[in-house]
Parts: structure tokens; sequence; C-alpha cells
């Protein structure tokens, strides 16, 4: 997936001379996990830039060449990294479209990545996109696949709304077939959900690292005689519900799983507007799958946090029972 | 000379005239909400314009209104946007503390105290990679000097090599706190930290500003790094509209009030042409002001217009 992310970046900067990367240690060493590797040497410094260790500063600086026509590429080492930079996000980026009455465009990306699971500690694992899905004017991806990390990359930086870009880090080093061909406008449109497994008994919608749990348990489950239909999200904001819902009214059952808490979260947004649109079809309950109430516990800890293909299997059982 | 001189007079009292309509305006409802006044550090917006290019772009806080109408917004739209109308800068959608014009080079006051720091990095980012010859200019207050973007931008534009100006108005006040219970070292000796240029000058002449600002920008340009102006000037109402300023020692305002930048710039004009042009502005405020009442309320089903490109 890396090297899918790294071909995206290539392929934006060869697309337009406006973009631009921005972030800490991301030109002479590449970035943290190697996503920026090489591109200062093909790209140079003015569009490569090791910046200080300041994140509010990385973005609001995007924003700042934003108003100017570039189309920065902030890359934050980690997940909870992005907090000091919370500020600029929440109170210029996502706001100075309708501040300006629409005058003033923010195509700005802000790569993140995201989730736990590789044995770090607590800032280097989190998973924050509620805090982002929650604010009106950004966007938020999180692909789950090398070929969509390659796509889905690429259609946000030619976006005109600034994105939240959450790459799985412990999908980093997935392998996967990436067509370097595909044409992004001809590609799954951002914001829109995949089917990834077709099933007919119970629906399970997820995103990001959380897809592979699925389908593996969705494997076990076909095992044991139960069609899972596994929907890969792909976009948090907006979410497809259309999507979201078609699937739900053929199966009668929802199970969302995300690795973060379940409290406040994407999960909890989902099951409130199926409960809403899906009443008169559902057998049972939107049950959620997620991170418990707890700050990213240590990683001797972790497996028992993380959602795994026992729990999915357990929450599939309780909605099969009602 | 005189000419200029009349110049900084009229614009000065201009933005006076228009702010005090305005706190008017919030009292009687005309505005809803509140308002930042400039009201004593008018000579600032008006200096730095004049050695500013009037595509150079500025960034200011909620105390931008002398900006916005420095940098040649025309008095009726900005009456209008204060007021929360229709107007064609932001359709009422900026009001007072967060209107922008970018058409003027007005990239928009900010709410954020020290918000406005990182975009005028970016800004300058911009226009030194296009070689436009433009310098972007920010002005803070002096309470912003303890925000962490303040600091994160001026080393990272230091760092980076990054020209632009930051314009700190050392006004007195942090909103009702004095500025020296607040600031542990004063903010163009601070600058040293960041190995960039300070220059301190006095913010209530119009003309001793402008003069700083045209060595600051092309200090700017010589270093190829930011440059901090620190003008000294006193708040001469309250942090907001609706402030009583209880906090205010006894006869400080009278003491100040004698430094009053408006004062002074009439002083310095013979007083044949000064009340002609005190006349000529007056009309010319009444007239924006009855003109932007006529301007329409925004549409309701226009609230979620702009969330998003498409
Ligand atoms: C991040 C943030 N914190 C607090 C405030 C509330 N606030 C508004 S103005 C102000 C004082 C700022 O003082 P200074 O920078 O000296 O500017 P002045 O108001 O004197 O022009 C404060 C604390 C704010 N707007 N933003």
């Amino acid at each position: 997936m890396v090297a899918a992310l790294n071909a995206a970046l290539r392929a934006s900067l060869d697309r337009d001379s406006k973009v631009l990367l921005m972030g800490e240690d991301i030109a002479i060493l590449g970035g943290v996990f190697r996503v920026t590797d090489g591109l200062v040497k093909d790209y140079g410094e003015q569009r490569v830039v090791d910046t200080p260790l300041a994140e509010s500063t990385i973005i609001g600086a995007a924003v700042g060449l934003a108003m100017r026509g570039y189309r920065p590429v902030c890359e934050i080492q980690f997940d909870g990294f992005v907090f000091p930079a919370f500020d600029q996000i929440v109170t210029q980026v996502a706001k100075l479209r309708v501040r300006t009455d629409g005058q003033v465009a923010m195509p700005i990306v802000i790569r993140l990545p995201f989730g736990g699971g590789i044995g770090a500690v607590e800032h280097h694992s989190e998973s924050p996109e509620a805090y982002f899905v929650h604010t009106p004017g950004l966007r938020v991806m999180a692909p789950a696949t090398p070929a969509d990390a390659f796509v889905m990359l690429q259609q946000a930086i030619a976006s005109d709304d600034p994105v939240i870009f959450l790459e799985p880090k412990r999908r980093y080093w997935d392998r996967g077939e990436v067509d370097l061909a595909v044409d992004i406008a001809h590609a799954t449109p951002m914001g829109r959900a995949r089917v990834t497994r077709s099933g007919s008994d119970v629906t399970i919608a997820c995103y990001g690292p959380m897809l592979r749990t699925c389908l593996e348990a969705a494997d076990v489950a076909a095992g044991e005689g139960r069609s899972l239909e596994v929907i890969d999200l792909r976009s948090l904001s907006p979410i497809d519900f259309p999507t979201l819902v078609a699937s739900v009214e053929r199966t009668s059952r929802l199970v969302v799983v995300h690795e973060a808490q379940g409290m406040a979260s994407v999960g909890a947004e989902i099951a409130a507007v199926v409960a809403e649109r899906c009443f008169w079809s559902m057998e049972a309950p939107v049950i959620r799958v997620a991170g418990f109430h707890t700050p990213y516990p240590p990683n001797r800890l972790e497996q028992h946090y993380l959602p795994d293909v026992e729990r999915i299997l357990d929450a599939v059982d309780r909605s099969l029972a009602y | 000379m005189m000419a200029a001189e009349v110049d900084d007079y009229r614009d000065m009292l201009r933005i006076r005239l228009i702010e005090e309509e305005l706190l008017k305006c919030v009292q009687d409802g005309r505005v809803i909400g509140s308002a930042h006044l400039c009201i004593g550090q008018e000579a600032i917006p008006v200096g730095a314009c004049r050695a500013l290019k009037s595509d150079d772009p500025v960034v200011a806080t909620y105390r931008g209104h002398g900006w916005a109408l420095a940098k040649g917004v025309p008095p009726v739209q900005f009456i209008g946007e204060v007021m929360g109308r229709d107007s064609t800068l932001n359709g009422g959608r900026g009001g007072s503390a967060y209107l922008s014009s970018p058409d003027h080079a007005f990239m928009g006051e900010n709410s954020i105290v020290g918000g406005g720091l990182p975009m005028t990095l970016g800004l300058a980012m911009a226009h030194q990679r296009r070689a436009t010859g433009l310098i972007p200019a920010v002005s803070i207050g002096d309470g912003a000097m303890n925000q962490g973007n303040v600091h994160e931008s001026l080393n990272m534009g230091s760092v980076l090599g990054i020209p632009f100006i930051v314009i700190v108005e050392n006004n007195g006040y942090a909103e009702m706190t004095p500025s020296t219970d607040l600031t542990a070292t004063p903010a163009a000796v601070r600058a040293a930290a960041y190995a960039i240029e300070a220059i301190e000058v006095d913010g209530n002449s119009a003309s001793a500003v402008a003069e700083a600002t045209r060595r600051a920008r092309e200090l700017a340009i010589s270093t190829q790094r930011p440059v901090m102006v620190e003008a000294h000037t006193r708040r001469l109402g309250g942090h907001y509209s609706g402030d009583a300023q209880a906090y205010r020692p006894k006869g400080e305002l009278e003491e100040w009030g004698r430094l009053d930048p408006l004062t002074r710039a009439r002083s310095l004009l013979d007083p044949t042409v000064a009340e002609a042009t005190y006349q000529q502005v007056v009309a010319e405020v009444a007239d924006a002001f009855a003109r932007a009442a006529q301007l329409p309320a925004p549409l309701e089903e226009e609230a979620m217009k702009h969330v998003y490109a498409n």
C-alpha cells in the first residue's frame, strides 16, 4: 500500500504543477513510513517541503497556499499528532469556503496514518475520524486496499474540498494488485461505498484497517453456513447511505465495525440513520463492534481492544438471534 | 507633502466615523451581535497600506475594520457586511469579525487569536514560488504574541526563508488585562529569537507607520525572512462594543486620548482644509450607511450554501 500511495503522489505531482507536499521528515527521509520516498529527488524542494515540527502551522500554511491556487498535501506523521493542528483544521480549513461566501476554495489533503495494531504507543495508534466527520466542510476518506489507496488519494488531491485522508497504517505493508493505468475520473467516485463481498444474511459495514478483518470473519461465517455482505464504506464524510440502505433492505440486519471508540462514533451515526431509513425492513437493531471507551491501550492489551474476527462473529450471532 | 497628510487624515477619519456609527448600530440593533473596534489605532492600517503594494495580501484580526477599509474595500459593501446583509463581500457570512475581500487582497479577519499567522506564511510561500514580488502582511495584537501559532509561523518562516510582514499592534490591553501582565518580553525583543528583523514604531502616526512598513518590506525582500513591526498604540475604546471598561484606571482614557492619532493628523493640516475634509467624509459616511441599509438580508435557503464545492 505504501508503494501505491507513493505512486498516487507521483501521478498527482505530474498531473498538476500546483500540487505540493509538506510535512515533517517527508523530503530527505521520505517520511517515517516511506510514503514520500524519493519524491524530493524527482520534484525538488519547492514541491516536497521538509517543515519544522509544527503541525498547526503546516496546516495553516497550507491554507494560505490554497488561497493562492496551490493544492497542498500535508503529511501528519501519526494520528495523535493531528491534535495540535485541530485548531487550524476546524477553525480555518473547514470554514473558509463558507465564510468567504464561496470565494476561497481549500483544496488541501491532510494525510493521516491512523489506527492501531502495530504495537505502538497511544498517540501512534488512534482513530480520530469522528472529530472530523462531525465537522461540516471536511471530507473524510479511508482506503482499505492498495488499489483504492492509489485511486482515492489522487481523487482527494484533485478535489476542491479539504480532505482528511486516513491511511490504515497496519495495512501499509499489505500487498495487492494496483492498476496504474486506471483513469481516476472513471474509477469508483469519491464518496461512494463498495460492496466488497455480497451476501444475504447480515450486512457488515466497515472501513480502513477493518475491511481485511471483516472479510476474514465472512470467510469463517461462510464455513458455518452464514452469508455476510461486507461493505467497505471508503468515505466517512459523506457516508454513502444509499448503498448501505439498499443492502440492509435486503439483509434486514446490520453490524458496523471500526477501531475507533463507539461513543458518538461513525458507527453511532450509521446506526441512527439506518434505523430512521430502514425501520420497517429490519429484523434486529444495528449492532456496533468498536474500540472500548478508553484511551488507546498499551501494546500488550491492544489485541483485546481491537475488534477481531471473534467479536465480529459474536455480533453477527447477536443480530441473527433476534 | 500636504496631499499625503490630507489623505492620511481623510482615510483615518473615514474609519473612525464608520466605526462610531457601527457602535450605534450595535446598540440600536442595526448590527446584530458585537463588534471589536480599532478606535485609536487607525494610523496603523492607514500608514501600513500606504507602504504596501495594493496587491500585497493582508490578513487581519477581528479588530480588522480599519485594515479592510485601508485596503480599499468599498464602505457601502463593508458596512452592509458588518450589518449581516447580502453584501458583495461575503453575503453576510463574514460579518464584523470574519469579513474578507480577496478582490482587494484583503484575505480576511480572524477570530482565533493568532490564527492568521500560518495562512500568511502560506500566502508568502505561494507568492515566493510564483515570484510575484508581493509581500503578505498580517496584523495581530500584542496578546497574540503568546499563541503557539505565532511562534510556529515566525520560526518556520525564518528557517524556510519566507518573506512576510507581521505587524504587532501593541494597544496596551489584551481583552481586559494590561498587556504587561501577560507577556514576559516585548514582541520586538522576541524577534531576535527567530533571527528576524524587528522595527518599533509610534503607531499613532500614519507617516511613521508607513515609513516603518516600507523599511520592513525592503528588509523582508533583502533577508527573505519574516520581519516584525511593533507599533505602539492605545485602544481608545472597549475591547468590544459591550465592554464597560471598569478595569481601566481612573483618568487613563483622558490621558490616552491626548495621543489620539486623529487629533494629531488633523493638527498637521491647514484648518480650512481640515474642516472641508471633515465635512466631506461626514457626508460620504452618512450616504454609505443609508445605502448599506438598503442591501437585502441573506436568504434563509442559502444557509447551507458553500459548505462544499458542489
Ligand atoms: C484562540 C482564542 N483565544 C481566546 C480568544 C478570546 N479573545 C478575543 S480577543 C482576545 C485578546 C487578544 O488581545 P490582543 O492580541 O492584544 O489583541 P487586541 O484585542 O488587543 O487587538 C481574546 C483573549 C480568541 N478570540 N481566540
